[in-house]
């Protein structure tokens, strides 16, 4: 493989296992404190699987590093400017509305998105997503299901709905704006290009949307700076905080 | 294990005589081995005691994912990470099954719920200690879920059918609970300076809470006999801590870490470890409510409860708006 190929490679996989990490990270926080028990059960298990998918393609990323680095080194030894996810998935999880409207605007881009790389030219690559988009199917089935039936819920769970949506979608976009890695990503065939799935995502919130009585705002303004790592939120900085803490706290361990 | 102190409602054990025909034919089951399932006639004391044991025991499950989910957002690695997120998941999978093996008794999971939340019912002891660092991940695996299969095992024997099912289901997941606490032990153990006096430290902690888990001495406990004649209590709490003892210092002594207990010493004539009581004054103070986490235990389940409601009631509403537009189109 070219240095080129090689480094779009190694940014494309931090930028799946970035977002599998974080919004995972995120899920696992809920433990124990969900609405009901069932959902517990259901978030523990999404986190579950979202941390399993970042070892594969943080393990793949430190692979294709070729530094001998490990996938916790990746998760827990780089600072907030070195993470690739989209800034949703480093979103607070606010009430489980929010948490579960960033989860269904997730998983219909993951769901996507992973399908497509079932072709993807690269084989590991494409071994991933056939592991994964088994487990982000059923998680945006889930997802989906819960969007409407709180949207289409009471008054209250309405509002919170419509609330979250409205706080949220800004962060959309991002996913659909390619740049130089994108770009070059679809030219050897790796990923799609990621303006081809759009079309596909706006119908399926569209019909979601509709379902759960809630309205999707006119603007697409979209926050980025999560996917290049130039500029992430506020947020992320206390979750690395928490999140690699022992790592920090003790280097050289094995744990 | 996670049913301490249930009471009986008998008034204590009945003899044959005294016994109505339909009492001694349940009686006459139960020592046959029959199990009993949900339909069939039982005394109302053995009805209201099993709700107590087992709604215990799955609010035990439900309470007990919040020490080890203190863990989950700082767990070192991503393996670890996801053990554990599997380990809680398991738990609040175990507290389903509880409350669905209660519920055919007679009583919902929502009532026995408000039980908890308003401190009626009680959930182990156990639960009520923090968890400091993270060996205490390794240390309750290895001692909590340890203490619990030494309990539950027994159960699967348990004369009510649905909770016999229930502890056969559990058991599974609870020894893959500890083995993986213990490896968590290990390494910790085999680790750094650090590491090993977080291992220790885990262990001092936790010991005596654990070997409390079993109850105070039942010898002479009314309940207990009426339990154990209704087979809903299969061994004595001393016979199980003991046995506890017996499986865990070896263990530790593998773990190069000290039991926190001077008078710890093996007795060849008993073919057991002779070893100082936990302090029951502490016991009754966490039963009591005044554990070092029984207030925040309690505030957090209450808090996820209260800001659920607008979930449960939308998620409701959906449903029955579901189920009547159907019936509209029919
Ligand atoms: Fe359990
Ligand atoms: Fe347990
Ligand atoms: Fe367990």
């Amino acid at each position: 493989m070219s240095g080129l190929s090689k480094s779009v490679l190694y940014d494309f996989c931090l930028r799946m296992g970035d977002n599998t990490l974080i919004l995972g990270h995120r899920v696992s926080e809920w433990c124990g404190h969900a609405p009901v028990l069932e959902e517990d059960i259901a978030l523990a298990n999404t986190a579950l699987d979202l941390i399993g998918q970042t070892q594969f393609w943080l393990g793949l990323a430190a692979d294709v590093q070729g530094e001998g680095k490990s996938a916790d080194d990746l998760a827990f030894l780089r600072d907030a400017w070195d993470f690739r996810n989209g800034l949703l998935c480093e979103l607070p999880n606010g009430d489980f509305g929010q948490t579960l409207m960033r989860q269904y605007l997730f998983d219909e881009w993951h769901w996507a998105m992973l399908t497509a790389l079932q072709n993807s030219s690269e084989k590991r690559v494409s071994d991933i997503a056939d592991k994964a988009v088994k487990e982000a199917s059923y998680h945006l089935e889930r997802s989906r299901d819960t969007v409407i039936g709180l949207g289409d819920g009471t008054a209250e769970s309405h509002d919170r709905m419509q609330a979250a949506l409205d706080y949220l979608y800004p962060y959309v976009g991002e996913f659909f704006e390619a740049d130089t890695v994108d770009e070059a990503a679809a030219k050897e065939g790796i990923a799609p290009v990621l303006e081809s799935l759009r079309e596909g995502y706006d119908a399926a919130i569209k019909a979601t949307m509709d379902a759960a009585t809630l309205r999707l705002p006119d603007s697409r303004f979209a926050h980025k700076g999560g996917r290049n790592g130039r500029m992430h939120t506020e947020h992320l900085g206390h979750l690395l905080t928490n999140m690699q803490w022992l790592q920090r706290a003790y280097p050289g361990a094995s744990w | 294990m996670y049913a301490q102190m249930v009471k009986s409602t008998g008034e204590g054990l009945k003899s044959r005589e005294d016994m109505s025909p339909e009492e001694a034919a349940f009686q006459d089951k139960i020592d046959a081995d029959i199990k009993i399932e949900p339909k069939d006639w039982m005394p109302e004391g053995y009805r209201k005691t099993l709700i107590r044991q087992i709604g215990q025991h799955a609010h035990s499950e439900i309470v007990g994912q919040l020490p080890e989910g203190n863990w989950i957002t700082r767990a070192p690695t991503l393996e670890r990470k996801a053990i554990l997120l599997a380990k809680v998941q398991d738990e609040a999978g175990h507290g389903l099954y509880l409350y669905c093996a209660a519920e055919t008794l007679g009583v919902s999971r929502d009532d026995l719920t408000e039980q908890l939340l308003d401190g009626r019912m009680k959930y182990s002891s156990i639960f009520n200690y923090p968890t400091l660092n993270w060996a205490d991940m390794g240390a309750v695996g290895w001692l909590v879920d340890g203490a619990a299969i030494m309990n539950q095992v027994p159960l699967q024997r348990t004369s009510f059918g649905p909770y016999s099912r229930a502890m056969i289901r559990i058991c599974k997941e609870e020894s893959f609970h500890q083995r993986q606490g213990y490896d968590i032990m290990m390494k910790m153990a085999q680790g750094s300076e650090a590491q090993k006096r977080m291992a220790q430290d885990a262990l001092n902690r936790l010991w005596f809470p654990s070997l409390m888990m079993f109850g105070p001495s039942d010898a002479d406990s009314v309940h207990s006999v009426q339990s154990m004649a209704w087979k809903i209590k299969m061994d004595s709490n001393d016979e199980l801590r003991q046995r506890f003892v017996d499986q865990t210092v070896p263990q530790a002594e593998y773990l190069g870490l000290t039991v926190p207990d001077e008078s710890l010493k093996w007795n060849d004539e008993k073919g057991g470890y002779d070893f100082s009581e936990p302090d029951w004054d502490e016991f009754f103070d966490v039963i009591k409510g005044n554990g070092p986490c029984n207030v925040d235990r309690l505030a957090a389940r209450n808090k996820a409860w209260d800001d659920g409601a607008w979930v449960r009631e939308g998620l409701l509403a959906h449903a029955e708006k579901r189920a009547a537009r159907k019936t509209a189109a029919e």
